[in-house]
This record gives structure tokens, C-alpha cells and sequence, in this order.
């Protein structure tokens, strides 16, 4: 990791604010948005999977492999992941999510089903642990407000909801599972997923993620 | 499932519903508005979660690995037709190799060949419909619905549908080739655009039927019945 990504001052100045949501930073050409990219993708555009991928292949692969803590496993969920970006684009309708959301979407669920079917371990997710070892500085420095942000929404959050939410979303438990790993009736679990998620959003709407 | 599907939106958002679980609320989410408008507000938080994943940075050969396979799997492409060409289509007479196939379909082929000319730019679905439509290609009728299946002599092949229904959200048209073997998924199409030709991603046997069913966004490996509609390639 560069330098200038370590730096606090750094990420303060790059992060909060700047309409990162969406626009990667410092690159020549006008650059179509992550929309677009899709709605090419549709169009069997193999340029844009690879900007796609150029774009969110790094938090894809991270997600991943959280989930699935093995190299080779969460390739091979990105990688099936993007094929079904590549064949289902022409589903994609950008009046019902970003393209973000609903390519992170995919992604997620492969490694959840990979997961499961793989029968990996399931420990509990450890919220903090720094190992990823960061591209180029700008992307670096933007992916990494990102998470913080998201991290500091996540601890805002109060732990009955929290755990529930990192357990389902990180470590790929059913609603089942959870009910009897957190010792609470399913009603509960459902009811605290939902207003977590609720409070989350609240929490991220007001340190302006996603504000592009 | 004795609750309410509604209080399970949180945790389908979160993929924390077993297969069964999530394959009943997404029959459930398909006729639902208000769930999938619900489902869309929760998703973005879901989304935001995947950031705050701290794991190593993928090896550079994923993304070649990535773009190999995409190639390797031309999925089906769905072909948007300039609408305004289809009155000129009619009224500009039929390409000669489409005026064998049924009206609608050669309605198609026709404003798909005036608008290759008119755009030089023409993209590689294009161009393959083109040939099917040009080249010695046997049209089939379907069964169930209005429309044709294509094949040409080298088994590349393409469904034209016409009045097809869009698929609901969260759901998509799959097309399947079935010959001897397991049904093989053969692309992805979401329908609800007049006649919507879709390639095919895999050849069509002599021997094989095309069949399309309604199956959740994505696809799957494996057809959910009912078949909606099919045709025999030959």
C-alpha cells in the first residue's frame, strides 16, 4: 500500500465528499457510466465486462473472498459471477438499481451458494483485518473511504442487528442458522435484519454514500 | 412457509434464505410490487456491505480469465429493433431470403437489413442474425407461442418471438436445448419488445427441441417447469 493511502490526511481530503460513487478518478477519456457499461455488456460489448471488472473486480474478489476464505474459490465466484453479468446483462433495467448494486448482487450470492455447497468453515466474520494489499494509489484511497465509511456505519449499528446482518451477509448463514447461532426466534432475526438494513441505509445516507 | 413472505425481504436481501426459501418468495416477488420496490430500497445497503470486505487483491489472470470466458460463451444476445424502420420495412418489400419465413419474421429481417445499412456500425448480433436470416437457415414453428425457431446448417440458431410478455422483474426468459441429455442453458431474454430475436448461445442439433421457461434473474443451471413454449429443429 502507497503511502499516501496510509495517510489520514489523505483520505480525508480525497474521501467524504467527492462524487466517488460512481466516477473513478484520473482517467483521459470520458468515461461511460457503470450503466452503460451494462447496457454494452447486453450488447455483447467484451470491453465493457472488462471495465466492468476493472471496476468493481477488486470488491467483488474481496467480498468473496471473506466469504469463502480461499483463494481459489473466490476466483472462481468472481469469475462466474461476471458470466452471469455477461449473459443475464440484457435483464438488467437501471430505473430498478445502480449497476453497482445489482453487479455486487450476483456476486454475492455465488459465493454464498459456493459457500454453502462447498461446506467451508463458518466462523464468525472479523470485522477488522487489514491485509488487503492496495492497487494504485487513487483507486486505493477511494476504495478505502468506502469501506471506512461503510465499517463506521456498520459499528454504529446497535450489535443485536449488527450480528445478525455480518453473519447472513459475510458468512453466509441462513435465517435458520442464525436464529439458533444468536439463540433468538426467527421472527427476531427477521425483524432485526430489516431494521438494520433500514438503520444502515439511514446511517450511510448521512455520511454521503452514494450521494454522487 | 406459515409467515408472511414479506417479513423474509431482509433476509433474501441479505441471501440468507436456504434454496427452498428463496425459491418460494421469489414466486412471491414476481407478482409483488411492493416487495420488489422494497427489495430495490434494501439492496443498496446490502450493496454497500461488500465494501466494507477488507480481502487480498485478486491475481491480474482472473480478469483474462474472465473476458476468455465470456468469449468462449457468446450468451443471447437480444436484438433492439429502431422501431420507426418497421413501417418502412413493410411497405420497402421483403429481403428474398426472409420472404420464405413467416410475415412477422421477415418484417424483422427487413428492418434489421435496412438499419445494417443505414448503421456500418453494426454490432456482432447483428450481423449473426443477419446471416441466419440470409443464409440457408430452417424456421421452425413454435409451440406455445407466436414465432420461430432459426436454425442454420451449422446449428447456430435463434428463437424469434413475437408478443412475448416481459418477464417480470427479478425473472428472465431461458431458452434450453434439450437433445438426449440434460436440458443445456442456451441464453437469457427478457421478451416484451414486439418480435425479439434471440441468438441462441449454443448450436441446435438435427435431433434437439428449444425449449423457454421462466426462471429468476441470472438463470439457472437447470429448467423450471412449465415449459412455456418450444419447437422441434426439425
Amino acid at each position: 500500500m502507497s503511502a499516501a493511502a496510509q495517510s489520514p490526511i489523505a483520505i480525508s481530503v480525497v474521501g467524504l465528499r467527492a462524487p466517488w460513487n460512481e466516477v473513478p478518478m484520473s482517467r483521459e477519456a470520458p468515461q461511460r457510466t457503470d450503466e452503460e457499461l451494462v447496457e454494452a455488456v447486453a450488447q455483447a460489448d467484451e470491453d465493457a465486462l472488462g471495465q466492468l471488472y476493472d471496476r468493481f473486480g477488486k470488491v467483488a474478489y474481496g467480498l468473496a473472498y471473506k466469504i469463502l476464505q480461499d483463494a481459489a474459490l473466490a476466483e472462481d465466484a468472481v469469475q462466474e459471477a461476471f458470466l452471469q453479468i455477461w449473459r443475464g446483462a440484457g435483464s438488467y433495467r437501471r430505473e430498478r438499481a445502480k449497476a453497482s448494486t445489482w453487479l455486487l448482487t450476483f456476486v454475492h450470492r455465488r459465493a454464498v451458494d459456493l459457500v454453502r455447497r462447498e461446506q467451508a468453515r463458518r466462523t464468525s466474520p472479523a470485522v477488522s483485518e487489514p491485509q488487503g494489499s492496495g492497487p494504485g494509489a487513487d483507486e486505493a484511497v477511494v476504495a478505502r473511504s468506502r469501506r471506512e465509511i461503510v465499517q463506521d456505519a456498520l459499528r454504529r449499528l446497535p450489535a443485536e442487528q449488527r450480528e445478525p446482518i455480518e453473519l447472513a451477509y459475510y458468512a453466509g448463514l441462513t435465517q435458520s442458522e442464525l436464529a439458533e447461532r444468536l439463540d433468538q426466534p426467527l421472527g427476531t432475526i427477521k425483524s432485526r435484519m430489516f431494521t438494520g438494513l433500514q438503520r444502515l441505509r439511514v446511517l450511510l445516507a448521512e455520511a454521503g454514500y452514494g450521494s454522487a | 412457509m406459515s409467515s408472511d413472505p414479506h417479513d423474509l425481504l431482509a433476509a433474501y436481501a441479505l441471501d440468507a434464505l436456504d434454496d427452498d426459501e428463496r425459491e418460494r418468495f421469489e414466486g412471491h416477488l414476481a407478482d409483488c410490487e411492493e416487495c420488489t420496490e422494497q427489495l430495490a430500497v434494501l439492496r443498496e445497503p446490502v450493496a454497500a456491505l461488500a465494501y466494507a470486505a477488507e480481502g487480498p487483491v485478486p491475481r491480474n489472470e482472473l480478469r483474462n480469465r474472465i473476458i476468455e470466458g465470456a468469449r468462449a460463451e457468446p450468451r443471447a444476445a437480444v436484438i433492439k429493433l429502431p422501431r420507426r424502420n418497421w413501417a418502412l420495412g413493410a411497405v420497402a418489400g421483403v429481403a428474398a431470403a426472409a420472404a420464405a419465413l413467416a410475415i412477422g419474421l421477415g418484417l424483422w429481417a427487413n428492418s434489421l437489413s435496412s438499419s445494417l445499412d443505414r448503421e456500418r456500425s453494426a454490432n456482432a448480433s447483428y450481423r449473426q442474425a443477419a446471416e441466419l436470416l440470409t443464409g440457408k437457415a430452417t424456421a421452425r414453428p413454435l409451440v406455445g407461442a407466436k414465432g420461430s425457431l432459426l436454425v442454420a446448417q451449422n446449428g447456430r440458431a435463434a428463437l424469434v418471438v413475437c408478443g412475448l410478455a416481459g418477464a417480470p422483474s427479478a425473472k428472465t426468459y431461458e431458452a434450453w436445448v434439450i437433445s438426449g441429455k440434460p436440458p443445456e442453458p442456451a441464453g437469457l431474454f427478457r421478451g416484451g419488445d414486439g418480435c425479439s430475436p434471440v441468438l441462441l448461445t449454443r448450436p441446435v442439433p438435427g435431433n434437439a427441441t428449444v425449449a423457454v421457461t421462466l426462471e429468476r434473474a441470472g438463470g439457472r443451471a437447470a429448467p423450471t417447469l412449465p415449459i412455456l413454449f418450444r419447437a422441434e429443429a426439425t
